[in-house]
């Protein structure tokens, strides 16, 4: 009897120690470079990524911050009568611009995570992964492992991501789609602009406000010259 | 008793998995240790969390229940105690339930599987089966009509 407490204890310290390693090692964590602001800033003539056809008579602008609660209710309740309604109607092409927030201590890296993915054509799967999966924004935990598995799920090559998102690579096309909106009096997240003009809501816009918006613009103007392809 | 020693042992095993999971889940340490798994997809997922505390809290006390109750299990008094075995059965039953419910949420709700999840899935599971062939092992009778007759003061 004696023996088995004296294994029982031993087997306790053992995994003890095991717990406490395994909680003070970081395991590698976010890259700095794709979690800070750049120094420098260039325009490399990209322009947010968009839904839906070219011709579209109405281009909506949304600059959003992945780390945004709002933002994310927005992309998972409203969005899809969005896109059902207005955008696969060819009535609405919706563009994605970057607004990561300084009080967000991950929004540049999951900006720059969506950024990774749409380096290999899956910018809204990515998109969609974190904002379906946005706990992750609630915790203020270091979310690289998880944005390694969301990475995953939307089908990336997960060594290009990891080299992506190493070097930071699109640090300063996220900062220029910020100083950009900042020249646009963008203030908040997520700020709409409807052909270049700032919608102001009262509250979190629905799909029906869209909607709104969209039927008042038609009946009032003609529609959109022709001008670029279908999905960048 | 052996049964007993190993439910303990089960149970300690099963009670450090748990408390590495509530540590981290309450912000202590780094990224989960997970090889290629979805661990943080699960702790992200919105069903990590019951009744506002962190589902491996309920492993914890689970976990801290079942060994208790086999230590206590283990005192010279509570070996010829069969009552012992039906609380473990019980307590192993229902972490086995909840267990099986959270595996279901893993592999057909969230679509990612944490391997500690796993881990602790195994140790339950192990402690369950132990704990049920405890009851089936004969129990020590001390009633006077089974015990050895006095030898013959004739032989």
């Amino acid at each position: 009897m004696n023996r088995f407490y004296v294994v029982l204890a031993g087997v306790a310290v053992v995994l003890a120690i095991g717990t406490f390693t395994m909680l003070k090692s970081d395991g590698g964590g976010a890259s700095a470079a794709a979690t800070g602001a750049p120094p420098t800033v260039v325009d490399d003539g990209f322009r947010g990524y968009s839904l839906g056809q070219g011709d579209a008579p109405i281009e909506i602008t949304e600059y959003l911050d992945f780390e945004c609660p709002v933002c994310a209710s927005f992309d998972v309740i409203q969005m899809p009568t969005i896109k059902e309604q207005l955008i696969n109607t060819g009535k609405v092409r919706w563009r994605y611009r970057d607004y990561p927030l300084p009080n967000h201590r991950y929004s540049r890296f999951s900006a720059h995570a969506a950024q990774c993915a749409g380096a290999q054509g899956r910018f809204f799967e990515m998109l969609d992964q974190l904002f379906h999966n946005h706990q992750w924004a609630q915790t203020g935990k270091d979310p690289s492992r998880l944005f390694r598995d969301l990475a995953k799920t939307a089908g990336l090559d997960l060594n290009a991501y990891d080299q992506c998102m190493e070097e930071g690579r699109y640090a300063q096309r996220i900062e220029f789609s910020r100083q950009e909106g900042d020249q646009l009096l963008v203030n908040g997240t997520p700020t709409f602009f409807a052909n270049g003009k700032q919608l102001n809501f009262r509250r979190l816009p629905t799909s029906d406000d869209f909607k709104a918006v969209v039927d008042s613009i038609i009946a009032q103007s003609p529609p959109k010259p022709r001008t670029a392809p279908a999905r960048n | 008793m052996r049964y007993r020693q190993a439910i303990a042992l089960l149970a300690l095993v099963g009670l450090f998995v748990a408390l590495y999971l509530w540590l981290h889940a309450l912000g202590l340490g780094g990224p989960l240790k997970c090889g290629t798994g979805g661990c943080d997809t699960v702790q992200a997922s919105q069903y990590a969390v019951l009744f506002g505390v962190p589902v491996a809290f309920y492993g914890v006390v689970g976990y801290l229940a079942i060994l208790v109750v086999a230590l206590v299990a283990l005192r010279p008094a509570a070996l010829l105690e069969p009552k012992w075995n039906q609380l473990l059965v019980g307590l192993a039953t229902v972490g086995v339930l909840f267990t099986a419910y959270l595996t279901y949420l893993e592999l057909f709700v969230i679509h990612a599987i944490c391997r500690w999840c796993v881990g602790s899935a195994v140790v339950i599971t192990a402690v369950w089966i132990v704990a049920l062939v405890s009851l089936r092992s004969p129990a020590i009778r001390t009633d006077p009509a089974a015990s050895p007759p006095p030898p013959d003061p004739r032989a």
